[in-house]
């Protein structure tokens, strides 16, 4: 039997956090950004085929950046979760709340015990009752550490650049079309290039009880 | 055995789409069988439904009465339900374990567009709905039967398409028109009598609520409107534009004018 050489905790954390980093920091950047019937999701993505962005619940949306496979897992199984919670109790019971403490428990678990910990960054948002509470925009990373932003959020490789932009650019209230070209201005400033496509979806109160729709062709930005 | 990973199911059964499996996996779908020789529980039974495709779509109506042997259990029960947005399934039989049914599969037909990012064809729709009936044959052969029916635009096909279903789930799908439930052969005579290939969406509904109020004056299962307490049947269409509930505003008239046509 041979015996594993000893590698201290800090060690371990440390060598792993910098691996699940540099694999986020290559993939592309997603943005989150209320406005005034909801909340808009933002992601530079040149494939129209895979998304980021996706449907969890009526009022829920997540998006994750990093490896595909690996946060498709999560967008799975957060649906599935959603979908259980709902079924077996009521529609009302399932928030965002209770499916980011899960997502950032089960990324906890994954990072501590498993030898690669997920190389991936994720967002849950939901919007509140039509005039009533404000929009949840939650974000987990790699390690399970969650996070409660305010009126937007940024997350993948440019996350800081990202969100020192909007912070500069947001305004109360504004109109999806105000939200989409601040977005996509604030990419600009983020990447110093133009966008290689973009993939959109917001949650809307004008939706009915499933808010998530997908925006496409003419709704997108132009680059 | 693979410890959780934390409370979120990251593993599913294959092949993963599936809401119905996922419950059975978890053990959270129970399934009852009765003793041999003991007899079910009497439970309100759900009664007339019916379907009929006009140019352009199906439109579907249900009485709203639930009988327990010969009560009256409920009068205002529902039994025509949207299944997704461009889909309507209507049931009859036991409201409880039909209900539950309903239920399910909504949330299968959305569990499954979620996951996939595509709708479920209409075809797989009504697939899937066999699978459900066919999963309560133990029940139907203690007399716990459910029956439903099926409509929907299918947009592959361009036209608006009709399945009715039998206790052991066999789908049939209907050119014209169908019913489920205790009136549903004095509804289907109606019907056969009235049916044009031609109808709009206006005057399939005016026939779906005759065909209802036809039904209630022969079966006394079948809940004729009631005019006095405002009850009327819940009549929805579905088409290319999806599922659309008539208004009790836009029954009324009609059930009213069923009503006075009969004599």
């Amino acid at each position: 039997m041979t015996i594993p050489f000893y590698v201290p905790p800090e060690q371990q954390v440390r060598d792993k956090a910098e691996f699940a980093r540099k694999g986020i920091a290559r993939g592309r950047s997603i943005i989150a950004v209320d406005y005034a019937d909801g909340v808009l999701l933002l992601a530079e993505n040149p494939s129209t085929a895979l998304h980021k962005i996706s449907e969890v619940y009526d009022r829920i949306a997540f998006a994750g950046v990093g490896r595909y496979n690996e946060f498709e897992t999560l967008r799975k199984a957060g649906i599935r979760q959603a979908d259980l919670m709902g079924y077996l109790y009521s529609r009302d019971d399932v928030t965002a709340m209770g499916l980011a403490t899960a997502f950032a428990q089960t990324l906890g678990v994954i990072f501590t015990r498993d030898p690669k910990p997920y190389e991936v960054e994720i967002l849950i948002v939901e919007i509140g009752e039509e005039g009533g509470a404000e929009h949840r925009l939650f974000r987990v990373t790699y390690d399970g550490t969650l996070y409660d932003e305010r009126n937007f959020v940024a997350i993948g490789g440019k996350a800081e650049q990202l969100t020192e932009a909007i912070a500069d650019l947001w305004e109360e209230s504004m109109t999806l079309e105000r939200a989409l070209e601040i977005g996509s201005e604030a990419f600009q400033r983020a990447e110093g290039r133009e966008s290689e496509g973009w993939e959109a979806a917001v949650l809307d109160f004008s939706h009915g009880r499933r808010a998530f729709r997908r925006l496409t062709g003419d709704e997108l930005p132009a680059r | 055995m693979i410890e959780p990973t934390g409370p979120l199911p990251l593993l599913a059964p294959s092949p993963g789409s599936s809401f119905t499996d996922l419950l059975d996996s978890m053990g959270n779908r129970p399934t009852f069988s009765f003793p041999a020789g003991e007899k079910p529980p009497i439970a309100p039974e759900g009664t007339t439904v019916l379907a009929l495709r006009y140019e352009g779509g199906v439109v579907m109506a249900g009485d709203r009465r639930a009988t327990e042997g010969n009560l009256v259990a409920h009068r205002r029960i529902r039994k025509v339900f949207p299944a997704d947005r461009y889909s309507a399934i209507s049931i009859a039989g036991i409201a409880g374990l039909a209900t539950e049914m309903v239920k399910l599969f909504q949330v299968e037909l959305e569990h499954y567009e979620k996951i996939e990012g595509v709708r479920l064809s209409l075809d797989g729709q009504a697939s899937f709905l066999a699978r459900l009936v066919r999963g309560q044959l133990p029940m139907a052969f203690q007399g716990l039967v459910v029956v439903p029916l099926f409509a929907g635009y299918d947009f592959r096909e361009g036209r608006g398409r009709l399945f009715s279903y039998d206790a052991v789930g066999g789908r049939y799908e209907e050119i014209d028109f169908g019913s489920t439930g205790s009136g549903a052969s004095l509804a289907k005579s109606y019907l056969r009598t009235v049916y044009r290939e031609d109808l709009d969406a206006a005057e399939a509904a005016e026939l779906a609520v005759k065909a209802l109020v036809a039904a209630s004056q022969e079966d006394t299962a079948t809940g004729g409107p009631d005019l006095t307490r405002g009850i009327y049947p819940n009549v929805i269409r579905v088409d290319s534009d999806g599922f659309v509930e008539l208004e009790d505003t836009e029954v009324a008239p009609l059930a009213r004018q069923a009503v006075e046509a009969i004599r």
